[in-house]
């Protein structure tokens, strides 16, 4: 119980205050919580397969065929594996993260998991559809030939920034995951 | 789409428990822990979008985006984009919408940009996975690059 309530604190204070409001502002947390719902019902349709997928490709694919695939060495193989896994995802960015934990622990190379959480933010297929839909397909893929090479040299960038140490750190902390 | 992945998940589900029950158990097991870890703060966050959504509905969003048809108003898109977090099948028709309403080119471009590549709201989360430095310099250097985006597609929707 004394876990379960360290582990919600910032959710019980989001909703204490929510609540709050509701007497003060009756239609504005009513609107809250509508909206809150509808996000829910959008979360709970995506996210248990993409975390189900997760602990099967954990438990069956093995380290060292991820790292021939996407590891140190795997070469421009990695860069359009990370970005055709990325770009074939659904869901929000923040379901990203998870997946690239796995990577982590599957040994896959720091540079390729930025360019899959890249392309999982901006480069996903089923949204580029939508997006030439609703905004034409000039600016769609206007917006993905610049994100493309875009999202390669954040990658780099990054991975020049981040010291070699920290990067172990955060492998070593993916693996207690 | 979702169709897709629940049929992936499920055809895999299906496969792996005919080869290994147990490890399949143990894999669920794994989904079940890394899920319960982090859902927390996914209910947080969408708590959290909940309340800007409700700040922040089409109409203010075209005031802010309407407002400055230069630089500026680019700048004001991309903070806009960067701390929202909107689901891409509402973000896109808003967008078109607010496009018919009179906002620029460079101004949507920047606001979908960082949309969807700068996360404020979900920064938490991307801290606890990557750590606070690598967080921060990427989703920086994303909204850094927002202003490209948004400079190349007014030079393409400036040349028809």
């Amino acid at each position: 119980m004394k876990t379960i309530v360290i582990r919600y604190r910032v959710l019980i204070i989001v909703l204490l205050a929510v609540g709050i409001s509701s007497i003060f502002d009756p239609p504005f947390a009513r609107s809250v919580t509508s909206l809150t719902f509808a996000q829910l019902k959008e979360m709970l349709l995506v996210i248990p397969p993409i975390f189900i997928l997760l602990g099967l490709l954990d438990s069956w694919v093995p380290k060292e065929v991820m790292v021939r695939y996407m590891g140190e060495g795997s070469g421009v193989k990695g860069v359009v594996l990370a970005f055709l896994i990325g770009s074939a995802a659904a869901g929000p960015l923040y379901g990203a993260f998870p997946v690239a934990a796995v990577f982590m622990k599957k040994g896959v190379k720091f540079r390729n998991i930025l360019i899959f959480i890249g392309a999982w933010s901006t480069t996903k297929i089923p949204m580029l559809l939508f997006e030439i839909s609703s905004l034409g397909a000039r600016f769609a893929l206007t917006r993905l030939l610049v994100d493309i090479p875009g999202i390669i040299i954040i990658a780099h960038l990054l991975s020049l920034l981040i010291s070699k140490e920290d990067v172990r750190i955060l492998y070593e902390r993916a693996e207690l995951k | 789409m979702n169709t897709i992945l629940y049929i992936v998940t499920i055809l895999m589900l299906i496969l792996s428990y005919r080869r290994d029950a147990g490890r399949t158990k143990k894999a669920l097991q794994k989904s079940w822990n890394a899920f319960s870890a982090i859902l927390p703060q996914f209910l947080v966050v969408i708590l959290l979008v909940g309340v800007m959504l409700t700040l922040m509905d089409a109409d203010t969003i075209l005031a802010i985006l309407g407002s400055d048809s230069r630089w500026f108003g680019v700048l004001l898109a991309a903070v806009v984009g960067a701390v929202t977090l909107i689901p891409g099948f509402v973000a896109f028709p808003t967008a078109a919408m607010l496009l018919q309403g009179g906002a620029g080119y460079m101004q949507i471009a920047a606001f979908i940009s960082t949309l969807m590549m700068v996360g404020i709201m979900t920064l938490p989360v991307e801290i606890s996975y990557f750590g606070k430095r690598l967080a921060l310099y990427r989703n920086l250097m994303a909204f850094a690059f927002s202003f490209l985006v948004a400079y190349v597609i007014g030079l393409v929707e400036a040349l028809v």
